[in-house]
């Protein structure tokens, strides 16, 4: 019988040179894995706020049929700033860096992550690849989509563009380093009794996302050196005119591009596969269907990227098979989102903030998902490649499934980070509000897309002004949604009520210290959890009310 | 998920003062290396892809007008690269002997065969008879060659490096060295890419 007292673990009065961290740890070339996690997550937050504001301006834009907020040219700008800010600075270094590098060590059981000093430099690659890319307003922002397709990323303007290309691979640097010390330390640096088999479903997301980082981002790497000669060598790789070809841009552009929405998607779906059944208090339902299937997912998403190219003359054969394997992808995806909703099932729910943002995330994440496999077929794709149909459908995926899986995850783990807990009431307050502001947001350009509205244009035409007047509020909504969660935070941090090392009674490794965990992660030996989900066996509810069940009870 | 069975053992919290501090793990920067290695190798095979798909596409390859490659400075340019990989050898072979004079020397020859591939690469950039912005396989030529130019660079700097240390009594030992053993395997790597860059450039 397993009995692992919490109490046992945790020593009455431990020193406070082991648990204190002083505030300016954060801003200092810090090798803890604990201080690079937050560092990673609120620089992030900061940038997500930045391209959050870009959106709001260009849904201000685009609130009416004319060109009245911005010129055309700023606003192909602030749109190509917004996704490149969103995707880079955003949702791949908070999904990775920053619940990667707090929760990972924590997970396995290990002191720290394999290369710390590495790590480190990979966090501090960050704030200067986002202040180079923020610096290209200063002589023209880069205007020719995240993609920057070429020929049209050659003819928008020199600098905007040089700087565009620079911050992606510094970005890409601190990616690829990130996912080396992932690896090695999922591997090798795992604690006795803790295997592949056993160790937290995150661990696996992880795994599978840092593969999938360390095999493409060099990829990207490649094309964008090449269009870099292109720009300022005078070289014709890419440049028809020339005798260059553009399609191998845009093979070599998805080959990262498409597994770099996996990249954003997988530790998600891992942070979620940790929230439900703490919530739920069940074990997760299907715990190797989960773990290999981001192994399937990772795999496939290697192979499918062409189905962003069935409009660029890519021969038929090819695309029946890109077709054919994109929609491949909905099985594993599907076998997880099965296995969320069979977890949930018959559950006990605690319905808190972070459990709502992760149901909130499933829900959202499927509508974006069905949109998913419709966009994959190729005929369907043809009809309406390059409207509002794509931008509502990843928007559902990479909003309604990744940042609603990562504030999830902020809820979830903030008594963790901070060692206090976030208020609950506004954080009901923020979820209704951001879930209304993106339905209203993205779901209406569902409609107009199918009827032909061309993305990444500012004019359109008055037929859908209603339409587009809707979305902009929702968006409006969106901006005013993440107030309440700043305040919150930040107030919560400082002021919030003692969390105490496991709140949410959960058996994970990670809750089982101190709150925020002490600096070398545990006192004493790291806990020994045969099986993070072994939630509810042996356990009577009626005997006792859930709130005074102590997590030494679910270890029985 | 089935419950392993459990050492009872692992499961009692242990409280003596241990802190991690000082704790020793493995070494475990050799398969972190290996790992990076990885992600570099997908840069040039990106790039390698690229120059396939260039050249497929191409109606004629090389372009008409583009001067013929030189065969003979190359190929003696990559025995000298492909040996200086058994020679960097010889100095991992010395080092476990405790020779550190004998790593000197090998590191010292390899290093001298890399310079002179490096200056072998620029004699041939101005013989060539073409120029970067000429047409797409001249632009590839030289991007590629020019890539490998860079890493072979890197090779070489860290090569000094470990020279640099190993003057340092004692830095080396049999059983730690694990910068020469960074070096040569770096440089093993450089030397696989040349290879794979000679056959799709010059002979294929």
């Amino acid at each position: 019988m397993i009995t692992a007292q919490l109490d046992g673990i945790l020593p009455v009065n431990p020193s406070p040179e082991l648990t204190e961290r002083k505030w300016w740890d954060y801003f200092t070339f810090n090798t803890d894995h604990k201080v690079i996690g937050i560092q990673y997550l609120v620089t992030s937050f900061l940038f997500y706020l930045v391209g959050g504001a870009l959106a709001t301006a260009v849904r201000k834009e685009l609130s009416t049929p004319e060109v009245d907020f911005v010129s055309r040219e700023l606003y192909n700008s602030l749109f190509t700033m917004h996704a490149t800010v969103m995707i880079f600075l955003w949702i791949v270094p908070a999904a990775n860096g920053a619940f990667g590098n707090f929760l990972l060590p924590l997970m396995i059981g290990a002191r720290d992550m394999a290369f710390p000093r590495l790590n480190a430099i990979a966090f501090w690659l960050i704030p200067p690849g986002g202040i180079l890319l923020m610096s290209s307003f200063l002589v023209g922002a880069p205007a020719s989509g995240w993609t920057s397709y070429p020929p049209l990323s050659l003819m928008n303007g020199k600098w905007g563009e040089l700087i565009w290309i620079l911050s992606l691979l510094i970005l890409g640097t601190s990616s690829i380093l990130g996912a080396v010390n992932f690896i090695t330390t999922l591997l090798l640096m795992r604690r006795p009794g803790i295997g592949l088999n056993n160790m937290p479903l995150f661990c696996w997301a992880m795994l599978s996302s840092s593969a999938l980082v360390l095999i493409s981002t060099p990829v990207l790497a490649g094309a964008l050196i090449l269009l870099c000669f292109d720009l300022i060598g005078g070289t014709s790789f890419f440049n028809p005119t020339g005798g260059g070809d553009p399609i191998v841009y845009q093979h070599m552009f998805w080959f990262y591009s498409h597994p770099a929405v996996y990249i954003m998607i997988l530790p998600v779906f891992g942070l979620v596969s940790e929230i439900l059944p703490v919530h739920a208090r069940k074990p997760i339902f299907g715990y190797q269907a989960i773990a290999y299937s981001s192994l399937a997912i990772s795999f496939l998403g290697l192979i499918v990227w062409a189905h962003h190219m069935f409009t660029s003359g890519v021969p038929g054969w090819l695309r029946m098979f890109f077709m054919v394997a994109t929609m491949v992808i909905a099985v594993p995806t599907g076998i997880k989102v099965f296995s969320w909703v069979a977890t949930v099932w018959g559950g006990k729910l605690r319905l808190n903030s972070g459990m709502l943002f992760a149901m909130g995330f499933v829900s959202m994440f499927v509508i974006g998902g069905l949109s998913g496999v419709m966009l994959a077929s190729a005929p369907f794709d043809i009809h309406v490649h390059d409207t509002y149909f794509v931008v509502a459908h990843l928007h559902y995926v990479l909003f309604g499934g990744s940042v609603f899986g990562l504030y999830a995850a902020i809820y979830h783990w903030f008594p963790k980070m901070t060692g206090r807990m976030i208020n609950e009431t506004w954080g009901k307050v923020h979820f209704v509000l951001t879930l209304v502001g993106f339905n209203l947001c993205f779901l209406p350009m569902h409609k107009v897309g199918l009827a032909g509205m061309p993305r990444r244009v500012a004019e359109y035409d008055p037929q859908f002004a209603a339409i587009n007047l809707i979305c902009s509020i929702g968006a409006y909504l969106l901006a005013v949604s993440t107030i309440p969660f700043v305040i919150n935070a930040v107030y919560s941090w400082v002021r919030g009520p003692k969390a105490g090392a496991n709140p949410w009674n959960a058996i994970s490794p990670e809750w089982q210290t101190l709150s925020p965990p002490p600096i070398e992660n545990y006192l004493g030996e790291p806990p020994f959890v045969p099986d993070p989900y072994d939630y509810g066996k042996d356990y009577n509810p009626g005997k006792r009310p859930m709130s005074q069940v102590k997590a030494a009870d679910l270890w029985r | 998920m089935q419950t392993p069975a459990i050492d009872s053992q692992l499961l009692i919290p242990t409280h003596e003062p241990i802190h991690g501090h000082g704790e020793a793990h493995p070494d475990h920067r050799m398969f972190g290396l290996i790992i990076f290695l990885i992600a570099e190798g997908m840069i040039f095979l990106g790039l390698f892809v690229a120059y396939g798909a260039f050249r497929v596409v191409a109606p004629e390859w090389p372009p008409a007008g583009t001067p013929e490659l030189e065969l003979l400075l190359p190929g003696i340019n990559t025995l000298i690269l492909v040996s200086s990989s058994f020679v960097i050898h010889n100095a991992d072979t010395a080092i476990k002997k405790n020779n550190v004079k004998g790593m000197q020397f090998w590191f010292l020859l390899t290093i001298v065969m890399g310079i002179i591939f490096l200056f072998g690469q620029l004699y041939e950039y101005n013989h060539t008879g073409f120029g970067l912005k000429d047409n797409v396989f001249t632009s590839t030529f030289y991007v590629l060659t020019g890539f490998h130019g860079l890493h072979v660079c890197l090779g070489i700097g860290a090569m000094l490096a470990v020279l640099w240390r190993s003057f340092k009594p004692g830095h080396y030992s049999p059983d730690h060295h694990f910068g020469i053993e960074v070096a040569e395997l770096y440089w093993h790597f450089v030397d696989v890419i040349w290879i794979v860059l000679f056959l799709i450039l010059y002979l294929l």
